[in-house]
């Protein structure tokens, strides 16, 4: 697969819409390619994790992280029906995110298989060479037709 | 001096994302259960339906920074370092979801946490987190 078509760009977008908890966080889709995708969640004052300094939650950056994971699983996965699950998703904080300021994620499925797909991620603030939080997934694929 | 019970529920009040889902906690002695009821905004996949692995997750971390906040009341709230989340079952959407952690280590510097999380069955949990949390206010 050297391009994402066009229908599935379409679902991509459509992925942060229909999903409950990304639409409640306010999550805006910003790009997708092949095995990649790229998803991003603005600040907003009842998602800051610390009132001291206005900084954006952890458990944002986890989900952003996780959704964008997803999506990159998505791409990676091909046109045949799908659905996926994560087994494990390890982040590290590398540095609180700057305050009043939201997040960008972009995520890269680097292997799959008939039945797992691996998953590094990053995401920043404001800088894609200042990141704030790395990840590390493994997803279990589940393929119907198989 | 302020009381454990008294200490959790001003990090419950100051939390904003902590209310944004909805995240409740009770205390029996120095034993903290954290409590996330269902809500429609919290479902990651529709079908099944299930909670989003980005919440359990969040909801793991919240549960490790409030026991922190009861057992070390340092006057910040701690910074997460890094968290290893384990998918064990889908957490289902219509349930209330509990979670108790284990704090296995507190240093001066670093805290090492374990919580786990369950729905209508504590013996079968859907969702664990092992990680590490800065305590002190000094600069990275």
């Amino acid at each position: 697969m050297s391009e994402v078509p066009e229908v599935f760009r379409q679902i991509a977008e459509r992925m942060v819409e229909v999903t409950p908890q990304a639409a409640a966080l306010g999550m805006r889709f910003v790009s997708v390619a092949p095995a990649r995708g790229s998803l991003s969640v603005p600040w907003r004052e009842d998602l800051v994790g610390d009132p001291d300094t206005q900084v954006i939650a952890g458990g944002v950056v986890t989900t952003l992280l996780d959704h964008t994971c997803g999506l990159a699983m998505a791409a990676a996965a091909g046109t045949e029906p799908f659905s996926t699950a994560t087994l494990d998703l390890r982040i590290d904080y590398m540095r609180p995110a700057a305050a009043r300021t939201g997040i960008t994620c972009e995520a890269h499925c680097y292997k799959i298989t008939r039945s797992i797909g691996f998953v590094r991620a990053e995401a920043w603030d404001v800088d894609r060479a200042d990141l704030v939080a790395t990840a590390q997934a493994a997803f279990i694929l589940n393929r119907p037709n198989a | 001096m302020t009381t454990a019970a008294e200490q959790l529920e001003s990090f419950l009040k100051r939390v904003p994302y902590i209310r944004f889902i909805g995240m409740q906690a009770e205390l029996a002695g120095d034993e903290m259960t954290a409590i996330l009821p269902p809500k429609p905004e919290l479902i990651g996949n529709t079908f099944i339906p299930a909670l989003h692995g980005g919440v359990i997750g969040a909801f793991l971390e919240m549960t490790a920074l409030a026991q922190l906040s009861v057992a070390e009341p340092t006057r910040r709230i701690p910074k997460t370092i890094d968290v290893t989340i384990e998918y064990l079952r889908p957490g289902r959407g219509g349930l209330i979801s509990y979670a108790r952690a284990d704090l296995r280590k507190v240093g001066r510097r670093i805290a090492n946490v374990h919580v786990e999380a369950w729905q209508d069955d504590r013996d079968k949990p859907f969702a664990a987190l092992r990680g590490h949390f800065l305590l002190s206010n000094d600069h990275r």
